[in-house]
């Protein structure tokens, strides 16, 4: 997806700090990818660079083989790539959460009955359909999460990229909308980039990368990637608890590997070393 | 306490009235304020009275709800009533009272004043009753839709008015955060006179528009990622459509104006 990336906000006083250089990402059709790092990294910068929101100052951007630096593919990259961000009430635009849904599709210029047929099809699978009729602001974060999911799955995306979406929920909310992230993605085939400092949300991807000061400093498979725990460490971030636990053993001298993510895995490989 | 204000104020129903084309009840509300003010005589304001009871009886939104939405309004009404009793001077002297006196024009132009803003206003309340406000936004975008060929941002207006109706309870609720959050820190709302209560605003103002702003920009890219130019080749999911209950509203809203000037000649 993304060559030779740069982007260098402007900045007021002529001075752009550079968010990041050179960089090479590419995602592929339907996995399920975590990009995981600290505040100010470049993640949310990154993340806005795959629909056209911001475009690169440097290098190149494709989806799904489209430039987004060509104006006129604009509107086919967005239905291609959908976002949701951080703060659900600053999503939703109607007062009705299925008038809400039907908003791209509308945009889009697609017939009412297939906006109706699109829009029942999106709330089920978020399981909403319940609250068609309801107004937005009466509902949960979660709920009202899952309602901006739901937006952005009316356009059919093929991509959906996520930024911190649950950074603002409590923990029953947080597990409703990773539980539908993981649906959508088993199930509809639907590419997800899911943007977290939440380890335990890292893990249950297929890839994660691990981004610091706008460079990728680990890519690859969850289990692979938290075994790096001193590079993890070294820039500020903490690993999951069971990798931490036998990291610690290990330095005291016990022979176990490194990448259990579950608890069980974990007393199962700390049984075996004793 | 700031969960109380209630804008628009929508009682959700299922009667013949809730299920109007909102653009039939604005272009009938239009009628009725034009038929109203058109009212002259005794004969013609019994036909307002009788069409508004008539409206508030098919809409099943009760006579209390009415009028409770006429208590703000009561000291103009009031005022009104008083101020034509004294000063109109035509016809016989009823009565005099020191320097004033009342005649019997002042009696009548009172009464019919009184009416007139009564009836004006439980009239357009019964719309914002029986209609929600996004229906009604809907329907003055289609009722001004003609406009748009002379180049007038319609749907850019209706937009900001759905988006503003959307984010009142948001904001409200960011309101009540905010002030909950400076009397934590010792701020009083409540004491001073009327300025130092309007200074005490200030430290809840001042977040709660660079709050409000900073929601602005995130909807803006938020809606630019759900593919949103502008009013470019949109379709709408709920088309409104005309249905004959909307042909017989319109054709007796119609009659009623027509009546109206029938009975102004009439005269009583």
């Amino acid at each position: 997806m993304a060559e030779q990336l740069s982007f260098a906000y402007t900045g007021a006083d002529g001075v752009a700090p550079v968010v990041f250089k050179d960089l090479d990402l590419t995602v592929e059709q339907g996995s399920f990818v975590a990009i995981l790092g600290h505040n100010g990294c470049g993640k949310s910068t990154l993340a806005k660079h795959m629909n056209g929101i911001l475009l690169p100052s440097g290098g190149k951007m494709y989806v799904a083989g489209m430039d987004t630096r060509e104006e006129a593919l604009l509107q086919e990259i967005r239905r291609t790539v959908g976002m949701v961000f951080q703060n659900p009430d600053n999503q939703i635009i109607s007062s009705i959460v299925e008038e809400d849904v039907a908003f791209a599709p509308e945009n889009l210029g697609v017939a009412p009955e297939e906006i109706r047929r699109r829009v029942d099809a999106a709330l089920d699978a978020v399981g909403m359909r319940a609250y068609a009729l309801h107004a937005p602001h009466l509902l949960s974060g979660g709920q009202k999460q899952r309602i901006a999911i739901a937006g952005v799955l009316a356009m059919q995306p093929r991509c959906i990229v996520l930024d911190e979406p649950t950074a603002m929920l409590d923990p029953v909310g947080r597990e409703e909308v990773l539980h539908t992230i993981r649906r959508l993605n088993r199930e509809q085939g639907v590419t997800v980039v899911l943007i977290t400092h939440h380890m335990d949300e890292a893990a249950q991807a297929d890839r994660l990368i691990v981004m610091n000061e706008g460079q990728i400093i680990a890519d690859g498979a969850p289990k692979a990637v938290f075994c790096h725990v001193e590079l993890l460490q070294s820039v500020g971030l903490t690993v999951p608890e069971t990798v931490g636990l036998l990291y610690e053993l290990r330095q005291a001298g016990l022979d176990v590997p490194l990448d259990a993510l579950s608890v069980e895995e974990c007393a199962a490989a700390i049984a075996a070393a004793l | 306490m700031l969960k109380d204000i209630t804008l628009g104020q929508y009682f959700p129903g299922n009667s013949v009235v809730h299920r109007l084309d909102p653009r039939t009840k604005l272009i009938l509300t239009v009628v009725y304020i034009v038929a109203l003010f058109s009212a002259c005589n005794l004969l013609t304001y019994a036909l307002m009275i009788g069409v508004l009871i008539f409206c508030i009886r098919c809409s099943k939104v009760g006579y209390r709800a009415v009028f409770r939405g006429m208590k703000p309004v009561l000291v103009v009404v009031l005022i009104t009533g008083v101020l034509n009793l004294f000063y109109n001077h035509t016809g016989e002297v009823l009565a005099k009272i020191w320097v004033f006196s009342i005649y019997s024009g002042g009696v009548r132009m009172a009464v019919m004043m009184v009416l007139r803003i009564m009836l004006l206003i439980s009239g357009t309340f019964l719309l914002t009753y029986t209609t929600s406000p996004m229906q009604l936004t809907d329907g003055i975008e289609q009722l001004l839709g003609p406009l748009k060929k002379l180049h007038l941002p319609i749907h850019e207006l209706a937009m900001m008015m759905s988006i503003a109706l959307r984010f009142i309870p948001t904001l409200i609720e960011e309101t009540d955060k905010i002030m909950s959050a400076q009397k934590a820190r010792g701020a009083d709302f409540e004491s001073g006179n009327l300025v130092a209560k309007a200074k005490a605003l200030v430290p809840l103002l001042v977040p709660l528009f660079v709050s409000a702003l900073r929601r602005a920009d995130e909807l803006a890219t938020a809606m630019e990622c759900r593919c949103y130019i502008g009013d470019y080749g949109r379709t709408r999911m709920n088309q409104l459509v005309y249905q004959r209950r909307d042909g017989f509203a319109l054709v007796g809203g119609f009659v009623v104006l027509a009546a109206i000037f029938v009975l102004r000649r009439v005269g009583i």
